[in-house]
């Protein structure tokens, strides 16, 4: 086996890009991350005749060589660096049959690069509704290159396409328009200053600096007589290249393409009639909404409890077949319960990751950032922070990368500030636990309470993250450039395989991030609860016994007392009795201090610590909230969880930022301590305010 | 006053004359608003912000305040 093809496709948002990727690779894909920045980087293998193989990378969408986002700003780092490992040996431009115009700017701007360079045209199966055919042989002419002619969806043309990436060095890497001549004088300049580089690259280097800062322009200046433009010059000099381009792209498509208007019937105009009609619009959008949020619970409820039950079991066999020991226990009472609350999250991740990509290759995500938008700046936020606070319900990490597309940098980092107020769904169980022990399972008005208190609980995380991003608008100075732009693409069929591979790549890589986190707290968890300093826990055995009085209680009872008292004098438990002084205003003991305190590193980490705290052995509801029930509140006396209690732990979990990946995500995306920072303390101190007003007022 | 596509009725057209260079974004220009285009009103969502247009088949949503930047010619 020779060397592996290096193939980058490249393409517009929304024209089939990862369609085609997945055609291309199949499963044989894997997504990773760009080195130090959170970028998706997707790439795959792909097999060409004759035994060879392609590496495929799939970069992000973009519009132009000319970067507004990090999203972008990748795939220019890429064509600029020669040296880059991925440097494409052949790129491959996709473009939709639908959009040509606009997707051949991206095009002739990488050609210039003077990269071979392969025009897909996907999408090919619409042309006959849309009324469209093309002069392939003008269009390969004028363009200096060769076209594939692909649909995605039908499977047709792939074929064609790997043999061209074969051959891919009897492509021309001539460029089909030059740059230079939108000013000649000032690129004859630059081709004397640097006459071994390309031109259209040294433009490149020259401008990113407009438009983005990571690039640095100044290597190029250092001992050169080279001067360049002032910026407003190079931004002006920009968007006479855009024209230029446009130009002779409008020349070209002249003559290589006909739309015959009588043929093409339009479901666009149909369906934007009503999605994005100012009231149906917003009526279809509300029922999407809750028609999600039922499925998510109702459909997920089934897999969670064969999970439950599952890991439980699987505890107890681990314990049973294995030599008794604290290795043993390490792995029965540790890691398998760890692991455990981790896997229950799958299903309601997987069905939410399911929804929201139906809605985004369907089309319909655009139309709710179109109506969203005008509501949305009101609170400081742009259209476009829907989608984050949509997919806040599931894990704030994605949404808060998801907030990537916003253009206004105000906008943008106030999402991302507020986005860990919705309620994801790591909060969920400790919901669940805690409504099931303090509201009664009654009907008010023909609703349940428990239902009912858990959608409130919904309603204030989204209504949190409106009031804090309003005050933020206003507290927060900070000028950037307002502009938005979002395009509306063609209503899709969502492809099958595009939702299902997506779905599981999501769910793979939170159940990776995320797990490792569970997994290392609920270990260190283990052995702080299961050694401790001194005569208190290593003879808890005598000292119980001796203090027990076999008249009045039964045998089983004496070992629990033996495991309760041993906790207590574990480290754990001397650590929960120096924070209990903090708590107990709040209504808690020190057990649930410590739950909280390890919840900062994961929320999900509430059940499984007072799991193992209160040495019930299984992670299984109803005996953790038979034993939270009969707790007896060491202050007042009478059960601690009471409804005042109850309450304010609620609340306390509604508002606490209390999860570490959260944290180091918005510390990438915001490239500062401050803003992850000032997150965990602003709404850590505000929790614990509202849960001491609650529990205070309400006891 | 100037006309602009902040101005258009929904379903009426108008070819886009010259706008403030320095203020539009390049991302405009690079989807397809250009002097020159064909411009129409598909759709305005509530206070007609923001805007639904097509310029020249290319279908895109902006705000108000950039709408109002720039100029067209109706027909």
């Amino acid at each position: 086996m020779g060397k592996q093809i290096n193939v980058s496709l490249i393409g517009n948002p929304n024209t089939g890009k990862t369609s085609v990727f997945n055609q291309l690779t199949g499963l044989n894909q894997q997504v990773g991350n760009y080195p130090g920045i959170t970028v998706e980087k997707k790439e795959g293998v792909c097999k060409l005749p004759r035994g060879l193989k392609a590496h495929i990378l799939d970069l992000p969408g973009t519009y132009s060589l000319n970067a507004s986002s990090l999203d972008e700003n990748v795939v220019i780092e890429l064509l600029l660096n020669k040296n880059d490992r991925d440097f494409p040996d052949v790129a491959v431009v996709v473009s939709d049959v639908e959009n040509l115009k606009r997707n051949l700017l991206l095009f002739t701007q990488i050609k210039d690069l003077e990269i071979p360079t392969i025009l897909v045209i996907n999408m090919a199966d619409r042309m006959v509704r849309k009324g469209i055919t093309l002069d392939i042989g003008i269009l390969e002419a004028k363009l200096n290159t060769k076209i594939a002619l692909v649909s995605a969806r039908k499977n047709t043309g792939i074929e064609e396409l790997k043999e061209m990436i074969l051959n891919y060095r009897q492509i021309s890497t001539e460029p089909c328009l030059h740059a230079s001549i939108m000013d000649p004088e000032y690129f004859e300049r630059l081709r004397k200053a640097f006459p071994n580089q390309s031109l259209y690259k040294l433009w490149l280097v020259i401008t990113q600096d407009v438009n983005f800062g990571n690039v640095n322009r100044h290597s190029l200046d250092n001992g050169n007589s080279f001067h360049t433009k002032s910026n407003s010059d190079l931004k002006r000099l920009q968007q006479k290249e855009t024209i230029l381009r446009y130009q002779f792209i409008n020349g070209l498509l002249k003559e290589g393409l006909k739309v015959d208007l009588k043929s093409a019937t339009d479901l666009r105009i149909r369906l934007d009639r009503i999605l994005t009609h100012r009231v149906w619009g917003y009526v279809i959008f509300f029922m999407v909404l809750l028609i999600i949020f039922q499925a998510i619970y109702n459909w997920s409820s089934y897999p969670m409890d064969f999970i439950d039950t599952t890991f439980a079991s699987l505890s107890e066999w681990t314990r049973n077949i294995m030599p008794a020991g604290p290795f043993t226990n390490l792995i029965s009472e540790g890691i398998i319960p760890g692991l455990g609350g981790i896997v229950i999250f799958i299903p309601q991740i997987a069905f939410l990751f399911f929804f929201i990509s139906l809605l985004e290759e369907s089309g319909y995500m655009s139309r709710v950032v179109f109506l969203m938008d005008r509501i949305m700046r009101r609170f400081g936020l742009s259209g476009k922070s829907v989608v984050p606070l949509v997919s806040g319900t599931a894990c704030a990490i994605p949404a808060v990368m998801a907030a990537r597309n916003i253009e206004n940098w105000k906008e943008r980092l106030i999402t991302i500030l507020v986005v860990p107020f919705t309620t994801c769904s790591a909060r969920l169980p400790v919901y669940l636990i805690i409504i099931a022990l303090v509201i009664p399972d009654e009907s008010f008005l023909g609703f349940n309470l428990q239902g009912l208190t858990l959608m409130i609980l919904y309603l204030i995380g989204f209504g949190t993250a409106l009031v804090s991003a309003w005050i933020l608008n206003k507290i927060l100075n900070i000028k950037s450039k307002s502009y938005f732009v979002i395009e509306m693409p063609n209503y899709k069929l969502p492809m099958v395989k595009n939702v299902a591979i997506n779905v599981v790549e999501k769910t793979k890589s939170f159940v990776l991030g995320a797990g490792k986190i569970i997994l290392a707290i609920s270990i260190i968890l283990w052995v702080l609860a299961s050694y401790g300093p001194g005569d208190g826990f290593n003879n808890a055995e005598e000292i119980v016994t001796s203090k027990y009085n076999p008249e009045q209680e039964p045998e089983t009872n004496l070992e629990e007392k033996i495991a309760s008292y041993k906790l207590e004098h574990s480290y754990i438990g001397i650590l929960g009795k120096a924070i209990e002084p903090a708590v107990t205003p709040l209504g808690y003991d020190w057990k649930i201090g410590i739950a909280i305190v390890s919840s900062f590193a994961a929320r999900e980490v509430f059940v499984g610590t007072l799991a193992t705290i209160y040495s019930v052995g299984s992670d299984e509801e109803e005996t953790i909230k038979n034993r939270m029930a009969a707790e007896v509140n060491p202050i007042l006396g009478g059960p601690l969880f009471t409804f005042a209690s109850g309450i304010s732990l609620l609340l306390f979990y509604a508002f606490a930022m209390q999860c570490m990946s959260t944290l180091a995500i918005v510390k990438k995306e915001t490239n500062t301590w401050k803003w992850p920072i000032l997150q965990l303390v602003i709404m850590s101190a505000f929790a614990y305010l509202v849960a001491l007003i609650a529990f205070q007022v309400l006891k | 006053m100037k006309l602009t596509v902040a101005h258009l009725q929904r379903g009426q057209r108008g070819i886009i004359k010259e706008f403030i260079v320095d203020k539009i974004p390049l991302k405009l220009l690079e989807m397809g608003c250009l002097p020159g285009n064909l411009v129409e009103l598909v759709q305005t969502a509530p206070f007609r912000d923001p805007m639904y247009l097509n310029i020249n088949g290319s279908h895109l949503a902006i705000r108000k305040e950039t709408a109002l930047l720039i100029e067209i010619e109706l027909i």
